[in-house]
């Protein structure tokens, strides 16, 4: 009953519907995509760099802890309300998996292999693009399949902040208790946090070295 | 081919330079192997061939090029790397492995694909069966034929190899001491080899630079290390048994004597070294063997009195 009514609030407001579903989307992909942007060749870089490491390391391992709403929360007082500093929230919040993947699978390439690559004329951007790179990719990848769906999640926050997204309907379905437009969020944002995890999952297996996967 | 003059590295933090003031001069064609107790500075001075450590003082030339002077890239792409974990690509086919130097370089496919099944032949890994396969289906002996086929992909002049034989069991290392000894001389290589087993040495060596805190102690051949140690050291460090190791490098058809008896009992073949052959009368209790040939002809004999002379003179 609840969830044809939902279904029937969808029919009666497509437009306000599809263009939160958008917003939403657009956060996660927005969000997501800056953090790859800024934390894998950061990784890359502190995997050479051991005392900008562990400084970095540790920030996002605390960044880690941070409840999403609070980093949404935090960002309101700094950028206001709206889009941006929901996106920069969003962002914040996709870093430290990412980072710390990146940074673990690099140092975990063998150092023989490394030092073969060198030995052989590979210059240090050949040696990240052709070997270390390649065989970090599953690591970076579970840590980007983390932050996909903490995004994907985190972005129903934004709707405090007024960024807009599915979280739009939940605030208000909660406010005025009307359970069929929580359900207008809530059932979409559960199927986008499912569909990103399943994605990213096939993306780390298809991104796997075939020389490393399992027999 | 290879000249260090006065090389010296020191690490950060280190009491006493790695490599001190080393000099040493590898002929073309050569394998000088490096030898010394741990820390002794052995795989630093080879590193340090092709800029993997740069040195702190000293000059490094290779074929009248210092090569402080090159690029460093480029220097790597014209001297063969070989090291004891091999560090196959595990991502690439056996195939790519083999054409990474050849690739850098920008040959064309055409020319990349016949080098590849021309040195994975060369190596005895049948370029068909194993083109297509991933370094983790390889034992480790194939790994180090890869690692080696790798290495002489594009040719080079030198290869500097580090314990390529360390981590492989000691049956498949002594089948590949003998074939890759072999093809390197036939290719007419410069070979710095570095190790800390002083029968490979012996075995492998046209020179022995002995090296101990980072200095030269003796540079020889095989045979005036073994019968000449300069010192206390190197007595010592090539062992009580230098005289048997003598004969382990002296072929059994090498010190041919004509037969007098009618017929020896026992017989050796004539590849097998002297120190076999006198293996083979200890357990016979025999004072002669038959030496043959690969078809089984008599070709002469050796005798203890024979060894006992070759120990014993020089």
């Amino acid at each position: 009953m609840l969830f044809i009514e939902a279904w029937q609030f969808i029919l009666d407001h497509p437009r306000r519907f599809f263009s939160a579903l958008a917003t939403h989307v657009e956060l996660s992909i927005g969000a997501l995509g800056l953090a790859i942007l800024i934390a894998v060749p950061l990784g890359i870089w502190l995997s050479t760099h051991v005392r900008a490491a562990q400084a970095a390391i540790t920030a996002a391992n605390i960044g880690r802890t941070l409840p999403s709403l609070a980093v949404l929360a935090l960002a309101m007082p700094l950028l206001g309300t709206g889009f941006a500093p929901a996106l920069f929230a969003l962002t914040l919040l996709a870093l430290p998996p990412i980072l710390i993947n990146t940074w673990t699978a690099m140092r975990q390439v063998d150092p023989d292999v490394v030092d073969a690559a060198i030995g052989m004329g590979l210059t240090r951007g050949e040696v990240i693009r052709q070997v270390e790179l390649p065989l970090s990719l599953p690591v970076i990848f579970a840590g980007i399949r983390i932050a996909a769906v903490q995004v994907v999640s985190g972005a129903v926050l934004a709707a405090y902040i007024g960024g807009g997204g599915l979280g739009d309907f939940i605030t208000a379905g909660i406010a005025m208790m009307a359970m069929p437009q929580l359900l207008v969020g809530a059932v979409p944002a559960t199927l986008l946090s499912i569909g990103a995890d399943r994605l990213f999952g096939r993306l780390q297996a298809a991104l796997t070295p075939i020389g490393m996967r399992d027999a | 081919m290879i000249d260090l003059e006065a090389v010296t590295k020191r690490f950060a933090g280190a009491a006493r330079p790695a490599v001190d003031r080393l000099s040493l001069a590898i002929p073309a064609g050569e394998v000088c192997v490096l030898i010394g107790p741990s820390g002794c500075g052995k795989t630093t001075t080879m590193r340090m061939i092709n800029r993997m450590i740069e040195p702190d003082a000293g000059r490094i030339q290779v074929a009248g090029r210092d090569v402080m002077a090159q690029d460093a890239v480029e220097l790597r792409r014209s001297v063969g790397y070989v090291i004891q974990h091999v560090g196959l690509f595990p991502h690439w086919s056996i195939a790519d492995n083999v054409a990474t130097v050849p690739r850098l370089l920008g040959w064309d496919e055409a020319r990349i694909s016949r080098r590849v099944d021309e040195l994975m032949a060369l190596v005895g890994m049948e370029p068909a069966q194993y083109r297509e396969r991933f370094p983790r289906e390889l034992s480790g002996g194939q790994k180090q034929r890869i690692g080696v086929a790798r290495a002489l992909a594009a040719d080079p002049p030198v290869m500097l190899m580090d314990e390529p034989f360390g981590a492989i069991d000691p049956i498949t290392r002594k089948h590949l001491q003998n074939e890759f000894l072999k093809i390197l001389r036939q290719l007419k290589k410069t070979i710095v080899f570095v190790t800390h087993d002083i029968d490979e040495a012996l075995k492998v060596g046209d020179r022995i630079a002995i090296l101990r805190d980072g200095a030269l102690v003796q540079y020889d051949t095989p045979e005036a290390l073994l019968t000449r140690p300069a010192n206390a050291f190197v007595e010592a460090f090539v062992g009580a048994d230098r005289a048997l190791k003598r004969l382990a490098l002296v072929r059994a058809d090498a010190a041919l004597e004509p037969v007098i008896a009618a017929k020896h009992g026992h017989h050796v073949a004539g590849d097998a070294t002297l120190r076999d052959a006198l293996a083979l009368m200890l357990a016979a209790g025999v004072d002669a063997l038959a030496v043959v040939d690969s078809d089984g002809a008599v070709q002469g004999v050796v005798t203890m009195t024979g060894i006992r002379a070759r120990t014993v003179k020089h």
